[in-house]
């Protein structure tokens, strides 16, 4: 055991957990944020994702000993009223369906538009193609990429 | 996240009716408390009164209506609440929706399967919904002495525009809820429809956009304990003991203990080790030692059941549907076809892996939290099963992360109520991905045996196709009779439309120890490969177009010539593709529905490519287009991995796969662009939206990867990279 102190969304927790135990676990049953999902444990399907330093990894299979003194956002940190542009962009296209997915399918998507703000078909394809949905969203999400790309540019002008 | 026990108290209804046979019920009832606060949103904790169990308007205005039909994805959340909505004028963001738990006086609605949630209910809800709002008319009509006709219902007031008088449904409540129920309510004209027929936003879309929707495995109560469960490797293996020493150094562990899970007729036991928290549970299960009898199972292997199928084959099996005289008729036709077709085990493979959260409380009460396709069949079989009261049985269901099936079976709810009964606090049971898959239950495989005959003019004079499969039927009940065809074996090969003189459907049955259960479409899935790539190769043998081929075969007025014109029109059959590109069709009809696709593929290397898919799903009447569009290509996102992805085997009795990485699932690069064309039409019969889209799939991409490259693919899965 030990005391880990984790930045998630700008806030401080100080935790006493096995410094291996995945990130994610730490996140839902210790911080108490249970937007972040467990899908599989082996960095295969994405439901886990969070940023980390703004870069997307998989909470799943992450020590949280190695996550201490980084920034992590979650997607409780995104916005207040569920208006961040990718978020505006999954309503209007009305991407969720089971929705556990989500959460990790947003995550991605917003690290790929801040690197990206244009991304093409296949520049999209590459950056989500850690994040499965088994309900098969996958082409309203590519559409809500695009919308959320536009909805971001409208803001920034 | 805090959970509170809901919500309404109903011992206060004061008559019940049948005028649904939805357990319609009318009276006056008190709010005790709120449910799940992110599910349901309820606010207001006062003096309510129920129009019908399924309509609950508080003196504060708040007003609630309850969905039977457990959200898996498919978008009940806002369809069936809607369908009473509707008829009262409220939009659902007047309302709050609660989720109903299997609680008798919603009726035997409780579960979600079969695509059935909007088709059963369609006119049963829409009936209750008009009940209320005569009830509600005839209480302000009484109160202000004018003509019911007088009065309009708007934004959640009666009206009497002539007076200029209005009055909340909150203010005639009272007076509305102890007035007769209606017998025959008028249902609204849908050319008045404000929300059945329109693409309404779906109210549980911000909280899956923003990680609020509270699933089954986000629920913690208070005293919880975590459970992760060794079960045998083997399917029909036995535990003989365990050696927890390890276990039980790894910090945060509490305690070892054996658990029961009951699946169909499987009662098995494993080894469960309980911790302060998940990580916990999982490390002192790695560090666990369990001695399992195997039984003799440890030999079963995949390739070697597909041998026993192949000579299962041989027999003639039992007669599912007989037409005609087939066996003369094959006899004399000058061109006959033969053909023999395989397909895999699947996976579910829900996103959320199965869990439940399950206190047993003093005084033998029970409160369950998951997520589930079936609280009626928990409400149901639970209470015997574990000997306690029915009234003591509390269930809650949250979101579903995926159901497709796999939740219709709550093995995972009984082992967390197996677990908490054993020790007394309350548990939450998550099942690995990895248990989620090696564990079962699957969609069984189904191998088919095709026989065809065309006179000389290229008809179709005989057909035949005899499925040899395990049976789901028998993996619930050891009773089952097996001198006759069990239908979910044979669904669909004797509804399809076509109109053969001579055919002769038969099952064989072949005995199988794993669990299985029904999947998305069930077992359409994998006989609408076998039965529609056939028809291609009669086509073929004919040399006829495959569509004109399958439109000679149909009445003009039936709903698969409906689905095949419109198919032919909207994919541009007719039109030449460029070298190299081909394309298929195929159309299934059962008991989930009826759609059709065409897919179009171009050579790509040593395999193909699938371009585009076009989907047409026949409904007669929709609630929400946008759903159902939505639907249909996330049915076909689901085929198109069991067409081309690994699939389950077994070798030395046990899963070979474990989880994505050789389990693999559609990934976003691998997704064609689909275009949904929905038919609502009218007609009496409304036909279901989740299933139907997935079926016609493979044999479409068959067909068409024949059109490209005159290879026919007969096995499934197989590699789309190689043909």
């Amino acid at each position: 055991m030990a005391s880990i102190t984790l930045n998630i969304n700008n806030a401080s927790h100080t935790i006493d957990v096995d410094p291996q135990m995945p990130l994610l676990w730490a996140i839902r049953d210790f911080v108490g944020l249970k937007g972040t999902k467990y899908g599989c444990g082996m960095s295969q399907c994405g439901a886990c994702t969070v940023l980390l330093d703004g870069n997307p990894i998989r909470s799943c299979s992450y020590p949280v000993s190695a996550a201490a003194g980084k920034k992590i956002a979650t997607i409780e940190g995104l916005s207040e009223k569920t208006d961040h542009p990718v978020q505006q962009a999954w309503i209007e296209l009305q991407v969720p369906q089971c929705g556990y997915c989500q959460s990790g399918q947003i995550m991605s998507a917003v690290a790929l538009l801040k690197k990206n703000p244009s991304p093409t078909d296949a520049q999209i394809d590459a950056a989500m193609q850690g994040n499965l949905c088994r309900c098969g969203t996958y082409p309203r999400i590519k559409t809500a990429i695009h919308r959320a790309a536009e909805i971001q540019k409208s803001q920034k002008a | 996240m805090h959970t509170r026990q809901s919500t309404i108290s109903r011992r206060n209804f004061i008559r019940l009716t049948g005028i649904t046979g939805a357990g319609f019920m009318i009276g006056l009832s008190v709010a005790e408390g709120q449910g799940i606060e992110e599910v349901v949103n309820m606010s207001g904790v006062g003096e309510s009164f129920g129009l019908t169990p399924f309509i609950i308007i508080e003196k504060s205005g708040a007003i609630t209506i309850f969905n039977t039909k457990p959200e898996i994805g498919q978008g009940t959340f806002q369809s069936i609440p809607s369908l009473i909505a509707e008829e009262l004028n409220l939009t659902l963001d007047m309302v709050t929706i609660k989720q109903t738990g299997g609680e008798k006086e919603f009726g035997p609605d409780q579960f979600v399967g079969g695509s059935s949630s909007v088709r059963t209910t369609y006119t049963k809800y829409r009936t209750v919904g008009a009940a209320a709002r005569e009830m509600l008319v005839t209480a302000a009509a009484k109160m202000w002495e004018v003509p019911v006709a007088e009065c309009t219902v708007e934004n959640g007031k009666v009206h009497h525009l002539a007076s200029e008088r209005s009055a909340k449904f909150s203010e005639l409540a009272e007076a509305a809820s102890k007035l007769e129920v209606p017998k025959s309510p008028k249902l609204k004209d849908p050319k008045d429809f404000i929300l059945l027929g329109k693409s309404i936003p779906r109210p549980d879309v911000p909280l899956k956009s923003s990680g609020k929707a509270v699933f089954g495995i986000d629920i913690d109560v208070p005293g919880m304990v975590y459970a992760s469960v060794e079960r045998c490797p083997v399917f029909g293996g036995r535990l003989v003991s365990f050696d927890d020493a390890a276990t039980k150094k790894v910090k945060g562990v509490q305690q070892v203990i054996s658990c029961e899970r009951l699946f169909g007729k499987y009662r098995t036991e494993g080894v469960a080790v309980i911790a302060d928290n998940y990580w916990a549970a999982v490390q002192g299960r790695k560090a666990l030692k369990v001695k399992w009898d195997f039984q003799g199972k440890e030999n079963f292997n995949s390739a070697g059941y597909a041998q026993q199928l192949r000579e299962l084959a041989k027999t003639e099996g039992v007669v599912d549907k007989s037409i005609g005289d087939f066996d003369k008729a094959f006899a004399e036709a000058p061109n006959k076809v033969e053909a023999f077709y395989e397909t895999p085990v699947v996976s579910h493979s829900p996103i959320e892996p199965m869990n439940c959260v399950a206190h047993w409380k003093e005084g033998n009460k029970v409160e369950i939290w998951t997520s589930t396709q079936v609280p009626g069949r928990i409400m149901g079989s639970f209470p015997k099963e574990f000997g306690i009261k029915e009234e003591d049985l509390k269930v809650n269901v949250l979101f579903n992360g995926g159901g497709f099936g796999r939740r219709l079976y709550p093995d995972y709810v009984h082992e967390a109520v197996y677990l908490s009964k054993k020790i007394s606090k309350p548990v939450k049971l998550i099942w690995s991905r990895e248990d989620d898959t090696q564990q079962g239950p699957f969609r069984p495989m189904t191998f088919s045996a095709m026989k065809g005959a065309l006179g000389t003019d290229g008809k179709l004079t005989a057909f035949q196709h005899k499925v040899i499969a395990p049976s789901l039927n028998a993996a619930r009940d050891d009773k089952y009779d097996k001198t006759k065809t069990d239908g979910t074996m044979t669904e669909g090969i004797s509804e399809q439309a076509y109109r053969i003189p001579n055919m002769k459907n038969l099952y064989v049955w072949a005995d199988i120890h794993i669990p299985i259960c029904a999947w998305r479409a069930v077992t359409s899935t994998t006989l609408a490969f076998s039965h529609e790539c056939f028809i291609d190769e009669l086509a073929v043998k004919a040399k006829k177009d495959p569509m004109d081929f399958r439109i000679n075969m149909l009445d003009a007025k039936s709903d698969t010539m409906r689905v095949l014109r419109k198919l032919r029109e909207v994919s541009n059959w007719d039109k030449p593709l460029q070298k190299g590109w081909g394309r298929g069709v195929a159309q299934w009809e059962f008991f989930a529905g009826l759609a059709a696709n065409v897919v179009e593929v171009s050579q790509n290397g040593e395999g193909v490519k699938i371009e585009k898919v076009y989907s047409v799903i026949d409904l007669g009447t929709v609630v929400n287009p946008d759903t159902v569009v939505g639907q249909v290509q996330g049915a076909v996102v689901m085929a198109i991995t069991a067409a081309i992805k690994n699939g389950i085997t077994f070798e030395n009795g046990r899963t070979a796969q474990s989880n994505f990485h050789n389990n693999p699932a559609l990934r976003i690069n691998e997704v064609p662009p689909i275009e949904v064309f929905v038919l609502a039409e009218g007609g009496d019969k409304i036909k279901g939206v989740g299933e139907p889209g997935l079926p016609p799939l493979a044999p479409a991409l068959c067909n068409a990867i024949f059109a490209a490259t005159g290879k026919r693919i007969r096995t499934l899965p197989f590699n789309i990279n190689k043909i």
